[in-house]
């Protein structure tokens, strides 16, 4: 069976060429780069290296980049490590549409006795600025703003929300998990305090992660121990993996501009045509705002784990907010933060596109997914009461 | 990805008796849009009140679609005397088992069951005496009751994953716990449990026994007269603790120790069990 694979966002293929990069320093050059000796000093320049690759993708100094073993240990650092910093500020600024790596650490400090402040969006999942402006305090000891949703892929205007944020002189941090490699980002350009990535949504293995930490933040590290990663991160280098991320980061860069450009006009061919194949079809969130690779539609009167399950059985791979998926027995927060209504909250799907996505591809799930809805359609009580309500029948 | 048996995944993909039915004898539907999962189910009844044929349709996950199958496979040519007597641990079983988040699937078939049976008989499903527990989903304590029963469910968690009750805001949970608590009181009342038999534990083993006892049979009963207690250590039978709170200063601290902490934990944990009081 042909497997298509469109959940980008959940993970991406790791790329041959970062595979290659990393597998000699499982074997051949095992040494450790805190070492005196030639053997770890040569993986030391490596591990410089890859920073330096990581630090030029991002437009920051290298000396800026800690390299953490995933997206959620950089948002767990950023928040805690912030928040240790500044003792007597005791209120956090976050939106409800969160990664759980933030969204579950802020219900934590909440429990703590912290004042948590979670900005509502609207029905296309959009901030309203001023709900920022008037939330922002003298004891806000941080605020945190994803850059881009998971889930729908909207943008939040971050350039924009630092700027307020830092004229109260507030740190800000973001979470650019799924931003990186899909937009442009450049530090040196912007007054962005921390920002945290991970290396598996852009083809580094999972495993690795960054937070980037301006110059002058001040920060108390999260993980302790050693003096590695200048004394903000404890714990002997992920070498493999940090080579592995310094490649990814490289050509991500290069991509950038596939990105935007092939890849984007193949995620909008496929909105176009399943809009156009399938009635009572809903687009979720900003379509304007958004990442170039990211699709999130609801098909009214179905459920999305089922259209998950007929996909998966052609080998299509695409995720769900539905509640039935996570387990949970509500839709996804976002799409509930949204106020998408519930005749379409629970039918929804992300299709979450890579360089590495064809027009084939696209093609064999336009072919595939209009009759996998009308088949749920048949069997939902719901949609004979529809389209009798309209008059179909 | 759920763990789903091949037979769910079967029902799911090929699922049996899908439609309507025009002129049913019996018509019955739980569920709605808003929770996720909704179950239409209808019946018309043949030679000797025998369910001749059956129809459903069903919004919601694989499993919901599985269960609603395998319940309408289960019940054709059935009287509706017989079929009442399925339960949704009937049409988890025929499906090879169900995840256990998943279990108020089949409950939801055998409730769709139900109010189709009522309907054929002219009969309102009786809805007095109730209250809505669960204002997410619209979850009463009847229903949690009886899954409480028929399924043996000892926590909250179990209880949403039965009868969805609770996995909403979560603000029922403490009266979920009420009714659990009620319930079990009650189900002990009828059946007491069987006397363990003098088991051979590991010494994990025993030491996790005695930290749930106490938890869950001595603690709280401690706690709601300000009194509490903590576990010091273990050392073969020997158990010892120090009490806290009220309790500590209680001159018949001794006799609560004794009597109440010894008691529970022969009961539940050894019979050889020795208390013994720390004092600071």
């Amino acid at each position: 069976m042909k497997t298509v694979y469109v959940d980008n966002n959940a993970t991406t293929k790791v790329a041959p060429e970062v595979l290659e990069a990393m597998l000699p320093y499982f074997s051949e050059f095992y040494g450790n780069p805190s070492s005196m000796h030639f053997f770890g000093g040569q993986v030391q320049k490596k591990v410089n290296e890859a920073r330096e690759k990581v630090a030029n993708f991002l437009g920051a100094d290298p000396s800026e980049i800690v390299f953490t073993s995933c997206g959620t240990e950089s948002d767990n650092a950023a928040i805690l490590g912030t928040l240790d910093s500044y003792p007597e500020k005791r209120h956090l600024i976050t939106t409800r549409v969160e990664h759980p790596a933030i969204g579950n650490v802020c219900t934590y400090l909440s429990r703590k006795g912290y004042r948590i402040t979670e900005l509502s969006v609207d029905h296309e999942g959009r901030l309203d600025l001023d709900e920022l402006r008037e939330s922002v305090t003298e004891e806000t000891g941080l605020v945190t703003i994803m850059y881009a949703n998971n889930e729908t892929g909207v943008l939040f205007p971050i350039e924009e929300i630092n700027e307020i944020v830092k004229e109260k002189g507030i740190p800000f941090h973001t979470d650019a998990v799924q931003a990186a490699g899909k937009i442009p980002l450049h530090m040196k350009k912007s007054k962005i305090d921390m920002l945290s990535i991970s290396g598996h949504k852009l083809h580094a293995p999972k495993g690795i992660g960054v937070l980037y930490i301006r110059k002058g933040t001040r920060f108390s590290p999260y993980m302790m121990g050693g003096h590695q990663e200048k004394g903000r991160r404890g714990g002997t280098e992920n070498v493999p993996y940090i080579i592995g991320l310094g490649k990814a980061c490289e050509l991500a860069k290069e991509h950038l501009d596939d990105e935007n450009t092939r890849v984007k006009a193949l995620r909008d061919y496929l909105e176009e045509k399943i809009l156009a194949k399938i009635p009572n079809t809903l687009v979720n969130g900003d379509r304007v705002h958004r990442l170039p690779n990211t699709l999130s539609v609801s098909f009214e009167y179905v459920e999305g784990e089922s259209i998950l399950l007929l996909l998966s059985d052609l080998g299509i791979c695409a995720s769900s907010g539905s509640a039935c998926t996570s387990g949970s027995l509500e839709p996804s927060h976002v799409l509930r933060a949204m106020g998408v209504p519930f005749t379409a909250a629970h039918g929804s799907i992300r299709f979450s596109l890579s360089v590495y996505n064809t027009k084939e591809e696209m093609d064999y799930i336009i072919e595939h997914l209009p009759p996998i809805i009308q088949k749920l359609r048949d069997i939902s009580p719901f949609w004979k009461d529809y389209l009798k309500s309209q008059g179909k029948r | 990805m759920w763990d789903y048996t091949e037979k769910v995944k079967d029902h799911f993909l090929n699922p049996r008796n899908v439609g309507e039915i025009e002129d049913p004898d019996g018509v019955g539907e739980v569920g709605s849009l808003a929770c996720g999962d909704a179950l239409r189910l209808f019946f018309k009844l043949g030679e000797n009140k025998r369910i001749k044929d059956v129809k459903f349709k069903t919004f919601g996950c694989a499993s919901a679609i599985a269960s609603s199958s395998a319940l309408t496979e289960i019940i054709k040519g059935k009287t509706l005397e017989e079929a009442e007597k399925v339960t949704n641990q009937d049409i988890a079983k025929y499906l090879g088992g169900l995840p256990e988040e998943k279990m108020h699937c089949s409950v939801m078939g055998r409730e769709a069951l139900q109010a189709a049976i009522a309907n054929y008989r002219g009969q309102e499903i009786k809805k007095e005496e109730f209250e809505i527990i669960c204002k997410c989903f619209g979850i009463t304590d009847k229903e949690i009751e009886r899954a409480i029963r028929e399924n043996d469910l000892r926590t909250v968690e179990q209880v949403t994953y039965y009868t969805k009750a609770g996995g909403g805001c979560a603000q029922c949970h403490p009266k979920i716990e009420a009714i659990i608590e009620k319930v079990r009181k009650e189900m002990e009342k009828e059946a007491p449990p069987p006397k363990p038999e003098k088991r051979k534990f590991t010494n994990i083993q025993k030491i996790k026994l005695i930290e749930e006892t106490l938890g869950r049979e001595i603690i709280p009963a401690l706690k709601a007269d300000g009194g509490d207690l903590e576990l010091i250590d273990i050392d073969g039978n020997k158990v010892y603790v120090a009490l806290r709170g009220k309790c500590s200063f209680c001159p018949s601290s001794e006799v609560t120790l004794k009597q109440y902490v010894e008691t529970k934990l022969r009961e539940f944990v050894s019979e050889d069990i020795q208390v013994e009081e720390v004092r600071p």
